[in-house]
């Protein structure tokens, strides 16, 4: 039985395909054999950020409407042996994704795999519902600011009762929160939401912090997930976020501000 | 530090402000979460209905469902300016 994960949050940009893609590289290194599912139709980037770009041949719209196999339209990643993507349609309208098309793809999925990630569009309409409305999990990206953490708490009201969970009143989805793009030395000078805010206003478990990092952007452009990474400090904040996603008591790292000595100020040591 | 922020002429960090700010937005966000579709546009039509008899303002009127076991109790609590 696989677990189905839905990476979302509303607002546009605030880093769900790179954390999907860490998440899912990073529960693939652990052993788990994942996959990892583009709904952005349209505007498909996960293959960018994996890597796979020009490996995709067929893609989830064509899975759903028939015209190719699953096994055709999955791509193994390069890097890890159990992991998997599935891209989006690049070419196709947002209606091309049906809620039964998902249920059969997913059904097929659930007998192989541990772990199904699903990386939603920004939003809330259709894709975005689609997204997450067979997740048993999800984890809500938020960036410290003030549309993104009012986004996520829309997105929490849906995943409240927009889910096959919710309509058949089993266990709610499993809401785990993710701050990206944290920046310690703004929060220290006032001038950036502290993660306890962000906790505290959204009410869900905290299940990782990512600080704003260089890494990110060297990752995308390299088309290497950043949990890849694992001298920087986005890289390891990923691969923490995935083992308490696995259920391991991990310390918070990366969230307190260390002002620089004289030394490294003046040879600029530190930075990653 | 706290001579200088006297110095700079003392301004709320940005960060509380935002806290303050989403703090009130997303708990109006909630108490309309679990109403039904309609209610917006309920509130907004006995809004208008009553303003046909009563100048009343935009905000004069709260409207809230709650739901028990068996029935729902539809409340509406509507301040009337001082004549």
């Amino acid at each position: 039985m696989a677990k189905i994960i839905v990476v979302t949050s509303g607002k546009g940009g605030v880093g769900k395909t790179t954390s999907a893609a860490a998440i899912a590289t990073g529960l693939a290194l652990r052993g788990n054999k994942t996959i990892v599912i583009d709904f952005d139709v349209g505007l498909r980037n996960l293959d960018l950020v994996m890597g796979c770009e020009r490996r995709v041949v067929y893609d989830l719209v064509n899975v759903i409407q028939g015209e190719a196999g699953l096994n055709q339209a999955m791509i193994r990643d390069k890097r890890v042996d159990n992991l998997f993507i599935l891209p989006a349609s690049q070419t196709r309208d947002k209606d091309a994704l049906t809620s039964e098309g998902i249920e059969r793809v997913l059904e097929e999925l659930n007998k192989d795999f541990d772990y199904i990630l699903c990386d939603s569009p920004a939003g809330i309409e259709q894709g975005a519902q689609l997204a997450m409305y067979y997740a048993d999990a999800a984890v809500v990206v938020t960036n410290p600011e003030v549309s993104s953490v009012r986004d996520s708490d829309r997105i929490l009201g849906l995943l409240a009762s927009k889910t096959r969970r919710a309509e058949r009143g089993e266990d709610p989805v499993k809401e785990h929160l993710l701050i990206t793009r944290y920046n310690p030395a703004r929060v220290d000078d006032g001038d950036m939401l502290n993660l306890e805010d962000i906790r505290e206003i959204l009410a869900i478990d905290l299940i990782g912090l990512i600080p704003e990092s260089e890494a990110v952007l060297r990752a995308s452009n390299q088309g290497i997930p950043v949990a890849h990474d694992q001298g920087s400090d986005a890289g390891q904040a990923y691969v923490d976020t995935v083992s308490r996603l696995l259920g391991e008591d991990v310390p918070l790292r990366f969230h307190e501000y260390q002002k620089k000595g004289l030394l490294s100020r003046m040879f600029g040591g530190g930075r990653r | 530090m706290k001579l200088l922020d006297f110095l700079k002429g003392e301004r709320k960090k940005s960060a509380s402000v935002a806290k303050e700010r989403l703090q009130i937005i997303v708990a109006h966000q909630r108490s309309q979460r679990d109403q039904p579709d309609y209610m917006p546009m309920l509130e907004r039509e006995l809004l208008e209905v009553i303003r046909r008899y009563v100048q009343v303002d935009q905000d004069a009127i709260n409207i809230n469902l709650d739901r028990d076991e068996d029935c729902s109790v539809l409340e509406l609590n509507v301040t009337l300016p001082r004549t």
